[in-house]
């Protein structure tokens, strides 16, 4: 294994990125780093589970629905400020996460995946009728609030560099996960659960803390996006769609690799982009979306950053 | 004696895989397991290694009621196993299948540890050049040896070698026998299910046999061997079986 070449490329590739509308001060550019950013988040998260550990979470947007719900509770009725109720959040996730994942991660395969998406849609409707935390219509903010950052443009602001933060953060934890002996028990699990168990692998346990660290990230990234945004309902904070997303930029890129799950992010990212704003495809992202996912998974299941590894020897070392 | 079993018994719907199996092994033996196949000798190492909970019985490990204990803190404790179907990690390497036992077993290894202890392990099994292959893409002898160092680097005090010489050619089968012969001499207790017999009842102190979940016979290994009803499960009646020995002895 290496010494942490990955991230010697990575993160100041990133933090280029990061620095680009900031020095332009365009706010179109910051709003598709934005994006980017808060794709690579949830991407490299959700690979902790799903690339690390072989669990396909199939619902895992319910971990950025709570977290924004947790914050956004936390900053509308108790006056807290970003980061601590972005943290706070990121916590709500992750302790959701343990306690289900000690429940339905019994299940394996497909049953685990249909169960992940049950609860998604479990949590959306319990959320649609909780009066206190606004029901079906969701919590927007008083304008107000943003005062205290010292106003909106600011506050929008302060939570793109929020949110830059929170994804060099996850990025550098995945690492350091893959890199330890909980990540190696993690891809154990993913290779043979019974044998792994044989080895003295504590799968039940692991498998838990795995989906709560993988539930932790996208918690935060919750709270800064709806922070953002200034309102919260249920059909935004917990969308399906956007949990199969988050799948694909893992495939696409390579599960199971923190550079690939940042490459899919990037990737997904302007295609998204590209499909969107094109007229001939504008209503078929989804569609030819799926259709990339299908080809990737029969000819090249290891992803793009996957496929590079296994041509060269060279490279693995700094595409881990 | 390291590991005892008390009147185990396993039952699969209304096939009984294991009836009131009792035994002991002392600390430093090898004790061999034969029976026919269907006889429950994978069973029973499914009820040492605690796969599946057993219906009825106990099993002591080291002093120790380790009955109920999940099989991850059995491996904790010291047993370590190999399976007959051979269960390697496919896209982790050679050498971080092996960290994966010297890291969760035994030993408790830190990563740093676990990797010096892989590469040990690793030559003492004869599989060090292929440190950085895939395991997937070993063959199945490789694949044998790599589920006998990732077992052997846990440090364990007992190991259950399930059928690690089937398939192999005889000069793979000498070899391996060699490293069985290595792994006592580092003071573990061995236990072994094979088939061969002339190389189990070379290597075991003392042999076992199962016969449709029922223990029929132990001692050393040609008092086993010369069992009567060892024979008859193997061939059939015993006196014919006799009878065929000698024609072809005579013949040949």
């Amino acid at each position: 294994m290496g010494k942490g070449k990955t991230l010697f490329w990575l993160i100041p590739l990133l933090l280029v990125i990061v620095a680009i509308p900031g020095v332009s001060g365009s706010v179109t550019a910051r709003e598709g780093v934005f994006l980017i950013l808060m794709y690579v988040t949830l991407a490299v998260s959700l690979n902790i589970i799903l690339g690390y550990t072989g669990y396909v979470s199939f619902g895992h947007i319910v971990f950025y629905g709570i977290g924004g719900y947790v914050a956004f509770y936390l900053m509308i009725f108790h006056g807290v400020h970003l980061i601590p109720a972005m943290i706070a959040g990121g916590i709500g996730a992750a302790l959701a996460a343990f306690a289900l994942g000690e429940a339905v991660l019994r299940l394996r395969g497909a049953f685990f995946a249909i169960a992940t998406i049950g609860v998604n849609e479990a949590v959306k409707a319990l959320v649609n009728n909780l009066n206190f935390i606004g029901g079906a219509e969701g919590l927007f903010f008083n304008f107000s609030i943003y005062k205290t950052y010292g106003g909106a443009a600011r506050a929008i602001w302060f939570s793109y560099y929020t949110m830059a933060t929170v994804t060099v953060v996850t990025i550098v934890a995945a690492y350091l996960i893959k890199k330890s002996k909980f990540g190696l028990g993690l891809m154990a699990i993913r290779e043979d659960e019974d044998a792994a168990i044989i080895l003295g692998v504590n799968a039940k346990r692991y498998k838990s803390l795995a989906y709560a660290a993988s539930a932790f990230f996208p918690g935060m990234v919750g709270a800064v996006f709806f922070f953002k945004a200034g309102n919260i309902e249920p059909h935004d904070a917990f969308h399906l769609m956007k949990s199969i997303e988050m799948i694909f930029m893992v495939m696409l890129g390579g599960y199971g690799n923190v550079t690939g799950a940042v490459t899919g992010a990037l990737v997904y990212e302007r295609l998204k982009g590209f499909l969107l704003v094109n007229p001939l495809f504008k209503n078929l992202h989804m569609a030819i979306s799926g259709v990339i996912l299908l080809l990737i998974v029969l000819f090249m299941p290891q992803g793009i950053i996957g496929f590079i590894r296994d041509k060269s020897k060279k490279l693995r070392e700094l595409l881990e | 004696m390291i590991l005892q079993v008390e009147d185990v018994t396993k039952t699969f719907g209304g096939l009984v895989a294991l009836s009131d199996v009792t035994f002991q092994v002392e600390e430093g033996e090898i004790l061999g397991i034969i029976g026919p196949n269907g006889a429950g000798k994978t069973t029973l190492f499914n009820a040492i290694s605690g796969v599946f909970k057993i219906d009825k019985g106990k099993v002591t490990f080291k002093g120790k009621e380790i009955t109920r204990l999940p099989p991850n803190q059995r491996a904790r404790l010291g047993i370590a196993r190999t399976h007959q179907i051979v269960k390697p990690l496919n896209d982790l390497t050679v050498v971080e299948n092996v960290m994966v036992g010297a890291c969760f077993g035994q030993g408790n290894a830190s990563l740093a540890e676990a990797r010096d202890k892989a590469m040990e392990v690793l030559e003492f099994v004869g599989l060090q050049e292929k440190w950085e292959v895939l395991a997937g893409k070993l063959n199945v002898p490789e694949k044998k040896r790599l589920e006998m160092a990732r077992a052997l680097a846990s440090d364990p005090h007992l190991i259950l070698l399930d059928e690690v010489l089937a398939g192999l050619n005889p000069m793979e089968v000498s070899s391996m026998l060699e490293v069985i012969k290595a792994i006592r001499e580092k003071g573990i207790t061995i236990l072994m299910i094979e088939h061969l017999m002339h190389a189990i009842m070379n290597v075991s102190d003392r042999v076992m046999a199962l016969v449709y979940g029922r223990k029929v016979s132990e001692g050393p290994p040609q008092e086993v061997a010369n069992n009567p009803q060892v024979v008859e499960a193997y061939l059939g009646d015993p006196d014919l079986a006799l009878k065929l020995f000698k024609d072809k002895r005579r013949r040949g």
